[in-house]
């Protein structure tokens, strides 16, 4: 339900704050990722409207009257029916090009490094993920400072598997053999996560783990602690994020 | 089902060794009928299974994240490859194609008695790797490396499409020859019947695309039991290779199935409505075979987030969006098709209009996955699989019981129609939304596919109950459907030989069912029939 009043809200200042996030400084994704997909609403629900509408009107007024009554639809002429196919063609291909043309702006954001990015390198396992650092220090959870775009290269070790940032709004397969990359930008100190979205066997289902995103101290604290002695347990963290995320009803982001 | 007129000529022999034995295109058409259901009711178990563990977070009904990998697995080989496809290209193609052209059988019966054995032989090797120790784990897709590190058993998945490739292929061969020379004397292509265009075009598209799939799993075999390395990329070999392999078969395969549901729908929407196919020319040329001209082009559309090359993502989502120029040319005929028309409300109908709401539904929601971009997100999400239902599954499978509502009383001639058809049509339609709504929200939120776990999302509970309870409207409804089937053909209603007034070849020239042969006398049509001639 949040998302269909954030879908609806949104609808009606989509092509300004399209424009906006055009002239702001840094790109960011997932705010762009949700001015797209409110877009592309607004044109499900305007062709859903019209067809839906025009079908309920058809099925209830043309209703026979009697067993033997037969329709009255008269057969196109040669102009009526190639006008049937160019018109809706011409609409329907204008409709597909101003969509592509903003889902490749979007793209662009999305695949575009910032050049003064972090990078990290993550490698997935059955069924756990690794993060390495700048430095060398290796852990086995996602921490980031806030306001410090970080780019992630990513390969696997074993199976394809997919490193799913569903705050982030972005995903992206991590295979044996490739190196992939996607970049985030955390705006704000929050917690979130990393789910494996690529079927990878057994536990598919528990490759997930702690995605924080800290300001620059508390980072700088946090990798020096972790060089010397990694103590984040997993297992802790799940549980409480489980117990806050039950207390806290559907929004995730 | 029991076709007594066909028995007549062969009083001696035994019933079971006419079915066995038979070359008959509508006792084949009966046994791809029969063989279909019954893997669409153990799919559809598992599908019952698989949406009771996901009720809540943790483990529920599995012993192992393995049992839960191997329904799904089942459930999406089974329901695509043994249900839909068979149900569609096999049943309905094989009994009512011939009939609509005037055929008196299919070009190369025993091939086509071929077929169909082959098909079961595919289904009992399916449901024999329920019993091994080691069943397959590797969903319907099969992708390596896991389907070739994995302890399952892979050979089981690859044979089987091997052997539902080979059947498939003869079909399309014998089908297509059939067409061509076979039509009623004085039959011209722009008078064949919507089912019978649709069905050309998904066997065009199986000829096409079918050896590629094949070759695919042949490899996957290779790598994992005879030591290649064409997956292996620590050998030199290419990870991605089967995914694009896979799919620019699976992608067409879609259409194999979306396809012949069309046609089926047309013939319901032409016939209850009593009205010619709006716009004819431009729903075959433009609509049917502008998705076979762009069925091979857009495959990379699954492979959005594998890190393919930028440009490739941007030219495959470009031809991806173009999809709704051949689709939306067949749309509007669709809906040209009520203007004016006269319309009859029966089970066959409602069926139909529930899927003008799916093709709907389900082609709108395709719409925000075209672009790579949004689904940088949405891939592998409940969303996606929410989709693939409602436009492929759902769509498809609605359309193929309208048509065995539309054909019941030429089957058996009985009607199928009355109370308990019309209460199993709200549970089944009411079902499938309470089923798949709330899974297409929380899969825009994040939610993903294929987890029988998700501690991560514990706030989403509430809307896995709802689609529980919605899959199990859905089992309720089936089963009253199957069993009024199966009393509608043993002591339904009497229904006179056209009971829908139809002026399709199979309703108008032929018994019910019809006899060895299909018709008395040689059919011959002029240039003014057409099975859509209602205002004349």
């Amino acid at each position: 339900m949040r998302l269909l009043t954030a879908t609806l809200t949104m609808a009606a200042t989509v092509l300004l704050a399209t424009q906006a996030s055009a002239e702001g400084a840094l790109a960011n994704p997932p705010e762009s990722w949700e001015h797209l997909w409110a877009e592309v609403m607004i044109d499900l629900y305007v062709i859903g409207g019209i067809f839906g509408a025009a079908a309920i009107y058809m099925l209830f007024k043309f209703k026979a009257k009697s067993p033997d009554q037969v329709g009255t639809a008269k057969p196109l002429s040669a102009v009526q029916a190639i006008s049937w196919v160019l018109i809706p063609a011409a609409i329907f291909m204008a409709d597909d090009f101003f969509l592509a043309a903003n889902g490749w702006t979007v793209w662009n954001e999305y695949r575009r490094v910032p050049e003064n990015a972090m990078e990290v390198k993550v490698t997935g396992y059955q069924w756990y993920w690794e993060f390495e650092y700048e430095d060398g220090t290796v852990t086995e959870d996602l921490v980031v400072p806030v306001g410090q775009p970080v780019v992630l290269r990513m390969t696997s070790e074993d199976v394809i598997h997919d490193f799913g940032l569903p705050y982030y709004r972005v995903k992206e397969d991590v295979m044996p053999g490739r190196i992939t990359y996607i970049w985030i930008n955390p705006a704000e100190a929050n917690e979130s996560f990393v789910q494996c979205a690529e079927y990878c066997g057994a536990d598919h289902s528990n490759m997930w783990t702690s995605v924080r995103a800290v300001p620059q101290e508390e980072f700088d604290a946090w990798l020096s602690a972790s060089a010397d002695d990694p103590t984040f347990d997993i297992g802790e963290w799940r549980t409480s994020w489980t117990e806050q995320q039950t207390s806290q009803g559907i929004a995730s982001r | 089902m029991n076709t007594p007129s066909a028995t007549a000529g062969h009083a001696a022999t035994p019933a079971w060794k006419e079915w066995l034995f038979t070359t008959d295109h509508k006792r084949i058409g009966v046994l791809y009928l029969v063989g279909s259901m019954a893997a669409f009711g153990v799919a559809g178990l598992m599908a019952l299974i698989i949406r009771l563990e996901q009720m809540n977070v943790g483990m529920q009904y599995i012993t192992s994240g393995t049992q839960y990998n191997g329904f799904l697995y089942f459930h999406g080989a089974a329901m695509i490859l043994a249900f839909l496809i068979p149900g569609l290209t096999g049943f309905a193609a094989n009994y009512f194609l011939p009939l609509m052209i005037g055929a008196r059988d299919v070009a190369f019966p025993r091939i086509n008695a071929f077929s169909v054995w082959l098909f079961y032989f595919a289904i009992v090797l399916a449901l024999l790797s329920f019993v091994i120790p080691d069943a397959p784990d590797i969903m319907w897709t099969g992708y390596p490396p896991y389907s070739i590190t994995t302890a399952g058993n892979t050979s089981f998945y690859v044979f089987t499409v091997h052997l539902l490739g080979f059947s498939s292929i003869l079909g399309a061969v014998n089908f297509l020859v059939t067409v061509i020379y076979m039509r009623a004397p004085g039959m011209g292509w722009n008078q064949l019947n919507m089912f019978t265009w649709t069905t050309v075009a998904a066997f065009v598209l199986q000829l096409i695309f079918i050896p590629v799939l094949a070759a695919a799993v042949t490899l996957l075999l290779f790598d994992k039991y005879l030591g290649t390395h064409f997956y292996d990329p620590s050998a030199g070999g290419d990870v991605l290779l089967y995914q694009n392999l896979f799919w620019f078969y699976s992608h067409p395969a879609v259409y194999v199935i979306f396809l012949p549901a069309v046609g089926i729908l047309f013939e319901i929407l032409s016939t209850m409505g009593k009205n010619a196919v709006f716009n004819y020319k431009a729903a075959v040329y433009g609509g049917i075979w502008g998705i076979v001209g762009i069925a091979g082009i857009v495959w990379i559309h699954h492979l959005y987030v594998t890190g393919m090359p930028d440009w490739l993502r941007l030219g495959h989502m470009v031809t991806t969006l173009l999809i709704s120029v051949p689709v939306g040319i067949l749309t509007l005929s669709m809906w040209g098709t009520l203007w004016k028309a006269a319309i009859t409300y029966n089970t066959a109908m409602m069926y139909a209009v529930s899927c003008l709401y799916l093709i709907l539904l389900g082609g709108l929601t395709g719409i925000p996955l075209a672009l790579p971009s949004l689904t940088l997100h949405l891939s592998e999400t409940s969303y996606v699989h929410a989709h693939f239902h409602f436009i492929m599954a759902l769509f498809s499978a609605f359309a193929l019981f309208g048509g065995i509502y539309y054909w019941f009383p030429k089957m058996t001639g009985r009607y199928a129609d009355g109370a308990v058809a019309t209460l199993s049509f709200w549970c089944n339609f009411i079902g499938v939304n309470v089923t798949f709504w709330p899974l297409f929200i929380i899969g825009v939120e994040g939610m993903p596919r294929r987890y029988w776990d998700y501690q991560m999302f514990p706030q989403f509970e509430s809307y896995h109950h709802i689609a529980t309870y919605g899959a199990f409207i859905v089992g309720f409804g089936m089963l009253l459907q199957f069993g009024n089937f199966i009393y509608s053909a043993v002591a339904g209603k009497k229904a006179p030989l056209n009971p829908w007034n139809s002026q399709s070849l199979e309703w108008t020239h032929t018994q019910s069912p019809p006899g060895p042969g299909n018709f008395i006398d040689d059919v011959v049509v002029d240039e003014n029939w057409s099975p859509y001639n209602y205002s004349k």
